[in-house]
């Protein structure tokens, strides 16, 4: 493929060194991975608590970087979909979808049906189902001459509270230790998430990476909307679907380790916009993906070895995630 | 050739548009004129393939504009709608560069660069390339718009009111643009207007709407009559022809 960056780069000189922030950004990531690995491990190197020390560390580290894989690129993915930058993946109702879906595994087959069915197979059933469900939903939404990206959007808002209200339900009517069990699995965090998925997340999540940069020249075209999207020979209707069934399904991936997290992918992605300089999704999705591990990882070590409060690092994510995007709010004045 | 047969649009029981059957010739400027409301830019959306119609089959060079595929189309037509806003931060360059979308499908090659530089200096951007669109004038944005639909090179054009934003010069300096299109180029450039005079000074062939139907195809010449202009718009309009090209006046 021809670097068309390096052909048009002389009539541009505006346009900043994108190869200087990406290098400052992956040596972070790497600094701070070394750092969340060998930082203070308990035990003598090559004890048996050291090994599993360790290990219990490649874990976090794996975990946090797939989670910043899909948060990061769900959101830009949806905002792109959208053409749209305010919106968020959990307005659609995506996590409340994973969370019913759960729950009603649950509810209907017990506690043991949860774990029982751990492994490759459950996790393929799974996002089959995410993606079915999603396609069935937004096509049949999206469908026709009435389809309308708005009413498309109000819909799901109107389900994901649905879905909310209906996984409440059912959760009241579980017996105490289901309901115990089915908590834990609800409500991950960065520290303490199934190792035994990690494979299998990571493989699907590396298979949707693949297709979304297969696509990423088209999802520049995409994100100028409708109309320049037609106009340009997208079949609009079929790839606006095809990127928010993918959203579903990383959304799927990053709520079965970690819970839901809303407002960590818009930081992630506001800033990557601004940071990178380009609009380009050649960029701009692994600069989001970068920063977003990078963001995690440094918060993971100072929140781990500095304050001693690990566990803690989501709610402060989403803590200053809701205010960055009520300052973002504010001063852009509209939506 | 564009042709439309038996094309209605309605929603729900209002009918916009329709039922309209209309041959536009390939070659030229083709003019869309006619009141607020008249149908102008529903049928232009429709025949860009921004819209379905509710009845009726459009065809753009022989091509039935609902069942090809939008790849296949976006070499033969382009549209270009008043309102664009874009949510990305492009410079000019960028988005002229995104006309070749259907012909690279996103990975420039030299010979889409050497279109994105005609297309930037037929429309006197060039030194305006490396800027953002958010840092230009209205007048220039719009020239950047039409200079991507350019760039896509399509036989057929087609402008929803491309002289919105344009002052005097502008707008004079656009319409010269486009004629030179059609000349030089071999366009086939239809275009809703809102000002009459400048339809009927530089285009072929006026189509005027009123009410959803076509109401008159001519060339300026033949349109430009006070009996049928006032049919078209409902107010009275007088006709001067002492110049180059008739004009209607009508403004008190």
């Amino acid at each position: 493929m021809p670097d068309t960056l390096a052909t048009i780069a002389p009539a541009r000189p505006r346009r900043p060194r994108i190869a200087w922030r990406f290098g400052i950004l992956a040596l972070v990531v790497v600094i701070a991975a070394v750092g969340v690995l060998t930082w203070d491990v308990p035990g003598a190197p090559g004890s048996r608590g050291f090994g599993i020390a360790v290990n219990l560390r490649v874990v976090s580290v794996a975990t946090i970087a797939l989670v910043a894989c899909c948060q990061a690129v769900a959101t830009v993915l949806f905002h792109t979909a959208t053409a749209n930058r305010i919106l968020t993946p959990s307005i659609m109702g995506f996590d409340a979808l994973y969370v019913v879906m759960q729950t009603a595994l649950v509810f209907f087959f017990g506690s043991a049906a949860l774990s029982a069915t751990d492994g490759l197979l459950k996790v393929v059933v799974q996002s089959v189902l995410m993606v079915g469900f999603a396609t069935l939903l937004y096509g049949w939404l999206f469908a026709g001459r009435r389809g309308n990206l708005h009413i498309m959007l109000l819909v799901g808002v109107v389900l994901g509270v649905g879905f909310g209200s209906l996984s409440t339900v059912m959760q009241r009517l579980l017996t105490p230790s289901d309901f115990d069990i089915l908590s834990a699995r609800l409500f991950g965090n960065l520290s303490n998430s199934d190792p035994d998925y990690l494979p299998w997340g990571a493989l699907v999540v590396a298979g949707v990476l693949l297709l979304v940069w297969r696509a990423r020249h088209r999802l520049d075209v995409l994100a100028l909307g409708r109309e320049t999207s037609l106009n340009l020979g997208l079949a609009y209707r079929r790839e606006v679907i095809g990127v928010l069934v993918l959203v579903a399904v990383l959304i799927s991936v990053s709520t079965t380790m970690v819970g839901p997290m809303t407002f960590f992918g818009f930081i992630v992605a506001t800033l990557a916009y601004q940071l990178s300089g380009s609009s380009q999704h050649r960029v701009v999705l692994p600069f989001a993906v970068l920063l977003g591990m990078a963001t995690l990882l440094v918060g993971y070590f100072v929140l781990r070895h500095v304050f001693y409060a690990a566990g803690m690092l989501s709610i402060i994510i989403e803590f200053a995630g809701g205010l960055f995007f009520l300052v973002y709010l504010l001063r852009k004045g509209s939506l | 050739m564009i042709s439309l047969t038996d094309v209605t649009m309605t929603y729900g029981d209002l009918t916009v548009l329709g039922p309209v059957t209309l041959d536009i010739p390939a070659g030229g400027v083709t003019a869309l004129v006619g009141p607020n409301g008249a149908g102008k830019s529903t049928l232009l959306t429709i025949v860009g393939r921004l819209a379905t119609a509710t009845t009726g089959r459009v065809t753009v060079a022989g091509h039935d504009v609902t069942s090809t595929p939008g790849r296949e189309l976006a070499r033969i037509v382009s549209i270009l709608r008043q309102e664009n806003h874009f949510v990305t931060r492009l410079t000019v360059r960028d988005l002229v560069g995104f006309g070749r979308f259907p012909h690279s499908q996103g990975r420039l090659t030299a010979l889409d660069h050497e279109k994105v530089d005609e297309a930037l200096a037929f429309l006197d951007l060039t030194p305006l390339a490396g800027r953002y669109l958010d840092q230009l004038s209205g007048g220039q944005r719009q020239r950047a718009y039409v200079a991507m639909v350019l760039a896509q090179d399509t036989d057929y054009i087609l402008l929803d009111e491309p002289l919105n934003n344009l002052d005097m010069k502008h707008a004079v300096a656009m319409m010269g643009q486009l004629r030179r299109a059609a000349d030089e180029l071999g366009k086939t450039i239809v275009i809703v207007v809102h000002d009459i005079n400048f339809a009927a000074a530089y285009a072929d062939r006026i189509i005027a709407l009123s009410e959803g139907r076509v109401v008159h195809i001519g060339t300026p010449a033949d349109l430009m009559t006070p009996a049928v202009l006032e049919q078209v718009f409902g107010t009275p309009v007088e006709v001067r022809r002492d110049g180059a090209y008739p004009l209607a006046v009508y403004y008190r």
